[in-house]
Order: structure tokens, then sequence, then C-alpha cells
């Protein structure tokens, strides 16, 4: 990618309030569509599913694979969720595009969802039946994160503090501004490369704290840059 | 490669900023009233005022002059806070430049933008930001009314209900009951029901350790409920049961006279109820028009704007904006975006895009701590969840400590972040 030209296409159009930055799975209403056309002949979905020739589907989602007491799994479904195979995204993705070479042994006898627009499109009608993150917060995400493709050049970019000062508000939720720790690690007057380095630790999940993993993990790295720069000037 | 809308905004989050063109008032400084000294609205206030720098003039109408957090609300009652650390005032934040008015705003007129409190006092706006909280549905729970909450407390908007309660269990008889009606989705949180739960249960298991807890609940299933049944199992095994709809707590009546619960027509006698009833936005959302049929408020999930009226933003419990659960975290996260928004619109500055996030952490036992969290980014119909974590059963002992010293730390933070 030619990252200059990115930036310079960003300055001219801007962003407004009211930008959309995850993307979602896909299209529901055509889910449902794609759901009754190779599905619903075996798996029920919605108001009172129950099992057929296949299991219901309500909930698949973060439910362990073969786990419903109510169906007779076959032996490869059971042994993938003794195994911890747990249904999302990722998994379903896998599944959906090639049953057989995810699970061996599976009674389902599709033979695959080649599209992967197709697939987004059915997961996404399917996650609509699945628990939702506002009462279940850990359950499973409902769009794709905004994935940052950034130059290594990027790398070298000076962080701009003023920009940092404003990203800083998520940080000082935890983390007091002055520099006092109370159980939660003070940041301030960091040394630059040290807070770069141990954001991208926890960016690439070396570091293991998880509110860190995650925060760090939608953090460009111009933001983190810009964070650094700001927290290493407060007085 | 191509050149997508991720990529695109990946690589422009920090070139670019769009100037608003600032509205004209001739002399005057634009005006912001904000409605309710929570979360949300303490931390509007808070970051209005100090990223303006003057240039916007600030007031937060609350009811109460010392706020009480509903947040560690349950801590207080498990005996791991005393009652004055939940407890904040609104000094620094008057004198960081917010105007703090102690009163109770009952009226809102749209169209000349003013709001009315109930000491009859007029407020004119050019922006208004609802963050009211929540309130009960009446009639919720059957045989159970907002007037009957002296006899079984809600303890749900954290004060004299909290203390009451806390009052209750520990006066309850040797052996005696303390019931819970759970409330159904979507619901507050903190305090959340389940760590209440964990809470009486550490009081009980010191005080009166052969009471029993029962759980009335209308759903089947709820957050982190493994790590909460395994700490029921691990920490006060055999004093709590949980009985979910499939045994009929979906089906529950309240009598405050007798103190019984009747369960699918089975009469339970009880010492101690506490109901937390089905829950819609704090009245004045209704009251200025902004709610939608279900009782909450739908916004802008890019700006926290209500969808009803480009003038008022809603934060927090009230709305209906997507994935992010009702939490005091979110609150603060979403009155970060909406102070950057509504700057920019009256002064001009910089937007940036929209990011939320919350965490939730609940106490089991001491040092027992265990942690939720998710981050959200707008989409056209939402704010959608885009990773989430969970703490995992089975932790060890120094870890689960370690996450409830953290959440120590995140109250110290967010009542700074909040308050000042």
């Amino acid at each position: 990618m030619k990252p200059r030209l990115l930036l310079t296409l960003a300055t001219v159009l801007g962003f407004s309030a009211g930008t959309v930055q995850a993307d979602t799975i896909g299209d529901p209403v055509r889910g449902e569509q794609l759901f009754k056309r190779d599905c619903a002949a075996c798996h029920q979905l919605g108001e009172g599913a129950v099992n057929r020739v296949g299991p219901q589907l309500n909930g698949v989602f973060d439910r362990r694979a073969g786990s419903l007491a109510s169906f007779s799994y076959s032996k490869g479904m059971s042994r993938m969720g003794a195994d911890g195979l747990t249904w999302t995204l990722e998994t379903l993705d896998a599944y959906l595009a090639n049953p057989r070479s995810l699970v061996s042994g599976t009674r389902m006898s599709y033979r695959g969802m080649k599209e992967q627009q197709d697939r987004s499109a059915l997961m996404a009608y399917l996650r609509t039946w699945s628990d939702k993150p506002q009462n279940i917060p850990e359950a499973s995400p409902t769009a794709r994160p905004t994935v940052p493709e950034l130059d290594p050049k990027i790398l070298a970019i000076q962080g701009d503090p003023a920009y940092g000062e404003y990203l800083s508000s998520e940080c000082t939720t935890c983390h007091q501004r002055d520099g006092s720790d109370q159980g939660i690690p003070a940041i301030t007057r960091w040394p630059q490369d040290d807070f770069v380095a141990a954001m991208h630790a926890y960016k690439q999940k070396l570091r293991p704290h998880p509110v860190m993993q995650m925060m760090a993990s939608r953090l460009t790295d111009e933001e983190i840059a810009s964070l650094a720069a700001y927290f290493a000037a407060l007085d | 490669m191509t050149l997508n809308r991720r990529s695109f905004l990946a690589s422009s989050v920090a070139a670019a900023g769009v100037l608003y063109a600032p509205m004209v008032f001739g002399q005057a400084k634009p005006k912001v009233v904000i409605i309710g000294g929570g979360a949300g609205g303490a931390t509007a206030a808070r970051y209005l005022a100090k990223d303006s720098k003057g240039a916007i003039d600030v007031t937060l109408v609350e009811a109460n002059p010392i706020y009480t957090t509903c947040f560690f609300s349950n801590l207080y009652i498990g005996g791991f806070r005393d009652f004055e650390s939940l407890q904040h005032g609104y000094d620094k934040l008057a004198g960081g430049g917010v105007t703090v008015i102690n009163d109770r705003a009952t009226a809102v007129d749209r169209d000349a933008r003013t709001v009315t409190l109930a000491g009859g006092t007029v407020l004119s706006y050019d922006k208004l930001v609802l963050s009211p909280g929540i309130d009960f549905k009446e009639g919720a729970v059957p045989g159970w009314s907002v007037a009957d909450a002296e006899v079984i407390p809600h303890a749900y908007k954290a004060g004299p209900q909290t203390q009451l309660l806390k009052k209750m269990i520990e006066a309850m008889p040797a052996g005696g009951t303390f019931a819970m009606v759970a409330p159904p989705n979507p619901y507050r949180c903190p305090p959340g029901p389940y760590e209440r739960i964990s809470m009486v249960a550490h009081l009980l298991s010191q005080k009166n350790p052969t009471a029993k807890i029962l759980i009335f609940d209308p759903k089947d299933k709820y957050s982190k409920q493994a790590l909460f049944e395994e700490g029921w199992a691990k920490h006060y095994d055999g004093m709590v049961q949980w009985i979910g709809p499939e045994f009929g707590g979906d089906k529950v009546e309240v009598r405050p006279k007798t103190m019984e619960v009747v369960v699918d027509g089975e009469v339970q006698k009880v010492d101690v109820c506490n109901v937390i009833p089905a829950q819609m936005a704090g009245a004045i959302a209704k009251v200025a028009g902004v709610t939608n049929d279900a009782g909450w408020a739908p916004v802008d999930p890019a700006t926290m704007q209500s969808k009803m009226d480009k003038n008022i933003w809603v934060l927090g419990d009230s709305t209906a904006q997507g994935d992010m659960p009702k939490s005091g975290f979110s609150a603060n996260s979403q009155a970060k975006v909406a102070s950057m928004v509504i700057r920019a619109e009256l002064t001009g500055s910089k937007v940036f895009p929209a990011k939320y996030s919350n965490t939730c952490w609940s106490l089991i036992a001491p040092d027992d701590g265990v942690k939720v969290g998710a981050s959200y980014e707008p989409t056209p119909e939402k704010i959608a969840s885009v990773t989430s974590f969970i703490s995992q059963t089975g932790e060890d002992a120094a870890l689960r400590k370690a996450t409830y010293e953290e959440s120590l730390g995140w109250y110290a933070g967010i009542t700074a972040d909040m308050f000042g």
C-alpha cells in the first residue's frame, strides 16, 4: 500500500461525526435466505426452535460443539466438543466452508459454502439468535473490528501529543493522570520508547493482561506513538 | 492493495479531523445543560468544561448534592467498603468551571430549548445531555410496587436503599431466608445482581452461616454465570440456590405484607426480599420525548446523539445503543465521545472516530475478583461489540487477588475521571 497517498486522501476527505468504523459480520437479511435455501431442511432457528435432523441453532455462538444434551451427535462432533471446539465467528466460518475438514466424521452432509460473503451473511443471521452482548458482555462479537494495516514506515512517525491527549481519556478511566498508583500502575512520565514497546507487546499478546491487550489491539502505531508522547510530557 | 474503507480509516485516523463550522452566537457563550450527575453526566460535564477551556457554558443538574456510586455498592453490602467511600461531592467539578445545580429536572421544551427544574428555574440550552440512569417499570413484578421499597428494597439506585438492604440482612434471624427477584434483560449492572448475591453470601457466612439465599430469575442465563457458580460452590457451599425460568423463576409474585414470594403457585416465606424490577430509561428521557416503545432512548452509534432530536445527547443506562452493557464504565466511555462531538459542534474543535470500551469487575469473596470486558465500534445500526474477554474458571488465587486489586484502582480512577 501507499501510505502517503492514503494520508493525502484522508486529509482531503476528513471525518465527520457519524463515521462508521466496524464492519458488520454480514447481511442478516441475505443470511436468512441462505439459511432457508441450504440449512432449514435439517436445522431450526428462531422462536420455539427444536432439534430435527440437525440440532436447533438458537444460541449456537459460544456454545461448545456437540453440547446440547437433547441432541444425539456424531462421535466426531462429540469428540471435537470434548477437545474444546467452541462455535465462534472463526470456527463456524471454517465449518461452514468445509464441514468435514473441521470435524471428521460429522453427520452434517453439506458440501460447504464456498463464498466468504455468503458465509458471513449466514453467520450474521445465526448471530441474531445467540446471546446479546448488552446482556452477556462476554458473548461473541457482533462485528469485526477495524484492523489497522500500517506500513512499517509509519512506526517512525512522531506522535502528536495533542492527539495523545484526546486518546488518553480512555487510559485515564483506570490509570490516574497524576501518576498515583492504587492497584493499577502509573503510566505518567514513562520514557516514550518504553511506552511504545509495552503497548506493542500487549497488541501482539506477548504481555498477558486482557484489558491492556484489548485496549492496545485497537490502537494504531501512530496512536500509540501519540499516547507515548502525551504521557511522557505530563507534569 | 485496493483502497478499502478499513485501511483508509486506519491510516487516516490521526491525519484527519473534520472542522465543524462553529455556531454563531454573537457574544454569548454556547450553553450545554447536562441532566444527571453520574458516570455519564459528571464525565461529560468535566470533559466539556476542561477541554473547551471556558468556551462553553456547562451546567450540571443533579438532584443529590452528594452522589453515591452504584458501582461498588454491593461491596458495601458485603462489608468491604464503608458507605462514605461510595460518596462523592461536586465541589471539584464546580471548581473546574461547571455550574452545578442541585435540583430535579421536570420538563424539557425541545422547541424553545429549555429545561424546567422542580424549584421553578428555567435553563436555556444550545445542546442538552440526558444521563438520567434508570427507572423501574411499574407492575413488572406482580404484588410489588416502588411504594413497597421500604419493606422490600430494590437497592438499585445506590443510597438509603442500599443501607436499608444491608441493615435488613444483618437483622435476619438465624437460619433465615434471603430472596432476590432478579431482573429481566436489559438491566443496569453494576450493581450486578449476582455480585450482590456473592456479597450477601459473604456477609451471611460471617454472621448467619445457616441462612439460605434464593434467586428467582426470569433469565435462563446471565453474564459470568460459570464464574459465579464456581465461586458460590467454593466459598458458600449449599447456601445459594438459583431458580431459573425452568422452575418458575419467571412466574414470581411478591406479597410485601406477609413477606412471601409465590413461585409458580407455591408460597415461600422469606425474611428479607430484594426485588430488582424490569427497567427503563430515567423518567426525564421519556418526558423529553426521546424514548422508544421499549422505554429506552435510541442514539446514533457514532456520536451518542439522540435519534429523536439533534440538539440532545443521551448517555449511559438510559440509551438504546446496541451491544454495550448498562454499566458506569460504558456511560463514562460514551460521555467522552459525546463531549468531543458536542464541543466540535459548538467550537469547531476536531472530531475523531468514536471508540468505546467496557470492563466490569465483580467480587465473589475476599480477594476473589473476576472481570468481563469488551471493546466496541459504531456500525450503521448500533454500537457493536468487536472483541471481548472474560476471566476463566479455575484461575489461581494470585490472579484473582490481582483482579480485585485492579478493581480498586479502577474505582479510584473512574471517580477521579468523573468528579475531578
